[in-house]
């Protein structure tokens, strides 16, 4: 029977004490005396949410499947149980062996958001690890950063021995062979990591200095060893249909976010939304072959029980095999009481279609990302979708059942007008009133239910809105202020809902998506005052985070509402996602000049990849859409 | 075709609450391809019946639950493929055919006997044993029943039948029927309340030894009421 770290009495006064003891089906045991490698694969966030996340369960499977490694899983002790291993002083331990964190090889955090920032520093000091990097010895795990966040790492650049830029199948066992080579030759920590820093993809800060103007501003990244690049290329599987994928997932034991088996169409999206950074960084589109796919959606769902399965990419509806995947589903899965869930799908009459077949009408609602109110604002921010598709696709639904339409907004975006906003209002007003033009009065289960919900604009690096000032928190209320007036005036304003998101953290997130090295100290300063979990609303301290902002001499207008010159050299330069900064500056004036537009067919809005190739750069990675013949 | 299946949960298994376990078991009874039979309606769900909830932190070798099969299978078949498929710490230690006039898994338990253990290193009154035999012994055992909910006082002589007390465990056989069950804990509080004495509920250990149905006036496991 394995032991757990923690006390019986410590579990049960826990809220979820399943959190901690491991155990699940198709968790990995295996002997630490004879794999030469340990490694804890860590989401700084809770147990359900990290576990609900595709990729630590994609790495896990695959280096679980090499016989020198042992790989664990670690989670974000909730408040509770922080509190209890603090006060019993007892260290961060991985769920599989129970083992402390700090006896481990590697420790690989994935960063998916800014907000767990803080949690990344519990995780470490829980372990017993040092905060910085430089301070750690030789008994202290290599602590690796991966994930989104990691294409302006930056800010936490000095919490992290090294990151892995990019997709996390290709260089592992590179980086793992050059581990064990450097171990048998009795070689330090710093000789690993220089020699690691050699590897393609493998970012280590500390062989590289930021310089900068009086302005703040950067002038240079100049790496600091010989024979280590200069910039950092993003690693990407070439073929995804040819790779690992955890056929046997991790089944949690209490109900997690995603508590369903994830079917990954594609990486990648051909659509090139301005605003969204998952839309650059992925590129070029890799689609996974649709046999494939059935064959992993059976064999996932034999080895978990699971009774759902959910089809996961950036923009399902563009996968080309989807019609395909979708029927074979849908008669797989009726005889065996198995649930199909269909998120991110542009609403028409395939779609609403395949979601009738799958879903209850009644209970289910439609889902659409206008982004912004008008179709002015929509071109600037290149999202194709417009008010003739949305009225069109309202009207299929409400036709076949549906009464329920959520709708999502951004507020802030560059070159908003007052008129943009209303436009919020008086869409919703519009889709109301389709409703009660279609559906007639006999047939209709009481009022149509709009929810609009409005979040604020954050620019994120890799974007063309990468140059983009955010509003002030000030601004925001006003818009979101403006937002509920413009709805409250419309004809059928009881059938509209508006809910917005919190402002603070939107701020706090532009600044550390946008920072710099210099933010460091402050983000350990407001981690030693007690913050953690600042992405659950309950837990964010805005105030703690000002202040100490401010007395590490962090002005976060420099990093929110300044407006970057176009030559300006970010801190993020120095890693190549394979989108160029031309390209993305050539965005950034397209957008600009169709904020100056007179009329909206003056407004120049860039096709998406399978339309017409933008030569965006990521051709040069010579694999998915970019080697397709693409033009229809 | 309906089967009763009993199964034992120890280790760490005990912190897997109620609910969760039920979870647990539809997603191995997939796992196993067993072909169980599922209600009607546009969430169909797994005809099944468990028997009396187990609190989290309690260790049990007497669990019971009921399922229905679309196709008939051998019952040793089942319990081979489920076992095939359990996390550690829970074992399926029989299925039986059930006929088809049988009572429910939920609504035929009558008792459970459990085994109160000690963690080591805590620390007894001398003479404990015969305090608490003479305890049990009452007339009437009275109880504060004191939850976020309710605050009232029980008797819980009636709903106890049975007991022994060694040095090293304490056996209790207890009411656990969906009415009027109690819970072995309020015993041992009880007990050491009344002797003056704090001991943490954490140092005492807990097992449902195995969950009774009556057959006449006499308790029978569930495994054998079949009929």
């Amino acid at each position: 029977m394995r032991k757990l770290a923690l006390k019986d009495e410590y579990l049960l006064l826990a809220e979820k004490p399943a959190r901690y003891i491991g155990n699940e089906i198709n968790s990995i045991q295996k002997d630490k005396e004879t794999t030469a490698i340990r490694m804890a694969l860590c989401f700084p966030d809770v147990y359900e949410i990290g576990m609900s996340h595709l990729g630590i369960q994609i790495l896990y499977d695959m280096l679980n499947s090499w016989e020198d490694v042992w790989c664990e899983r670690v989670y974000s002790p909730w408040v509770d149980m922080d509190r209890i291993m603090r006060e019993a002083s007892i260290p961060l331990f991985a769920l599989e062996s129970q083992d402390p964190i700090r006896e481990f090889d590697f420790l690989g955090i994935t960063i998916q958001y800014e907000l767990c920032y803080t949690n990344i520093l519990q995780i470490l000091d829980l372990s017993g690890i040092p905060y910085y990097a430089r301070e750690r010895s030789d008994a202290d795990p290599i602590v690796i950063g991966g994930g989104p966040c990691t294409y302006n790492p930056e800010p936490i650049a000095d919490f992290f021995d090294l990151f892995y830029i990019g997709e996390g199948e290709t260089r592992y066992r590179e980086l793992l062979d050059c581990y064990l080579e450097n171990r048998k030759q009795g070689g330090s920590r710093d000789e690993f990591l220089l020699a690691a820093a050699r590897i393609p993809g493998i970012y280590v800060p500390r062989f590289y200095r930021t310089e900068y103007y009086p302005d703040g501003t950067v002038s240079a990244m100049k790496p600091l060893a010989e024979g280590i690049p200069a910039r950092i290329r993003k690693e990407l599987v070439d073929d995804v249909s040819h790779t690992c994928y955890p056929l046997k997932p991790v089944v949690p034991f209490i109900k997690t976010t995603q508590d369903r088996v994830t079917l990954e169409l594609q990486r990648g999206c051909i659509r090139g939304c301005r605003f969204c950074q998952a839309g650059y960084l992925y590129r070029p589109v890799r689609e996974r072959d649709v046999d494939v796919l059935k064959k992993y959606a059976i064999t996932m769902l034999e080895n978990t029980g699971y009774e759902e399965i959910s089809l996961s990419s950036l923009s399902s509806s563009d996968y080309s095999g989807l019609a395909e995947l979708i029927d074979f589903l849908i008669t797989e899965c009726k005889s065996q009481h198995t649930n199909i869930s269909l998120p991110s799908l542009r609403i028409d009459a395939f779609s609403l279609d395949v979601m009738s077949k799958v879903q209850d009408v009644k209970k289910s609602s439609l889902t659409f990302a206008p982004e912004a109110g008008s179709q002015r604002l929509r071109n600037i921010i290149n999202k194709g979708l417009t008010e003739e598709m949305i009225l069109e696709g309202a009207a299929t639904a409400f036709e076949a059942g549906w009464s329920r339409v959520k709708l999502y907004f951004m507020l802030g975006l560059p070159s908003e007008t007052e008129a943009d906003i209303s436009g919020i209002g008086e869409l919703a007003n519009r889709i109301a009133a389709v409703y009660y033009e279609t559906v007639p009065k006999e047939k209709r289960n009481g009022k149509v239910q709009i929810i609009a919900s409005t979040s604020f604009f954050i620019p994120k690096p890799f974007t063309p809105f990468q140059w983009a000032p955010q509003a002030t928190k000030e601004a925001f209320l006003d818009k979101a202020y403006l937002t509920r007036k413009s709805i409250s005036s419309q004809l059928n304003q009881k059938s509209i809902k508006y809910n917005w998101h919190e402002t603070d953290s939107s701020v706090l997130e532009c600044v550390l998506a946008r920072g710099d090295r210099r933010l460091a100290p402050a983000i350990l300063e407001v981690y030693r005052k007690g913050c953690i979990f600042d992405a659950w609303s309950e837990h964010y301290r805005h105030d703690v985070w000002m202040e100490t902002f401010k007395e590490n001499d962090v002005d976060i207008s420099f990093y929110t509402t300044r407006e970057r010159a176009d030559d300006e050299i970010f801190p993020w330069d120095f890693i190549d996602c394979g989108i160029s900064k031309e390209y993305l500056r050539k965005e950034w004036h397209k957008a600009r000049s169709a904020a100056q537009a007179s009329s909206e067919s003056e407004q120049l809005v860039t096709p998406n990849c399978r339309e017409q190739c933008q030569g965006c750069g990521a051709a040069s990675f010579r694999t998915g859409i970019c080697v397709l013949d693409k033009n229809i | 075709m309906k089967v009763r299946i009993k199964f034992s949960k120890t280790g760490v298994m005990k912190f897997i609450g109620h609910l969760d376990m039920m979870r647990y078991f539809q997603k191995a009874i997939r796992r196993a391809k067993i072909d169980i039979a599922y209600s009607g309606g546009f969430s169909p769900h797994q005809i099944m019946s468990f028997a009396a909830p187990l609190g989290v932190g309690l260790t049990s070798l007497g669990e019971y639950f009921d399922i229905e099969l679309r196709t008939a299978m051998d019952e040793e078949a089942i319990k081979e493929r489920l076992n095939q498929v359990m996390a550690e710490g829970v074992a399926i230690l029989e299925t039986t055919a059930l006929a088809d006039t049988a009572g429910n898994a939920m609504a035929s338990v009558a008792a459970a006997a459990y085994e109160v253990t000690f963690a080591e290193g805590t620390v007894l009154p001398d003479g404990w044993t015969g305090q608490l035999t003479a305890f049990l012994d009452q007339p009437q055992i009275p109880y504060h029943k004191l939850t976020s909910k309710v605050s009232r006082m029980l008797d819980l002589k009636p709903l106890l039948y049975d007991s022994k007390v060694t040095e090293e465990k304490v056996y209790l056989l207890v009411n656990a029927s969906s009415a009027d069950n109690i819970k072995p804990i309020f015993v041992m509080k009880a007990f050491f309340e009344s002797i003056g004495v704090t001991i943490s509920e954490h140092s005492l250990y807990i097992c449902r030894m195995e969950t009774y149905g009556l057959n006449g006036d006499k308790f029978v496991p569930l495994s054998a009421l079949t009929e």
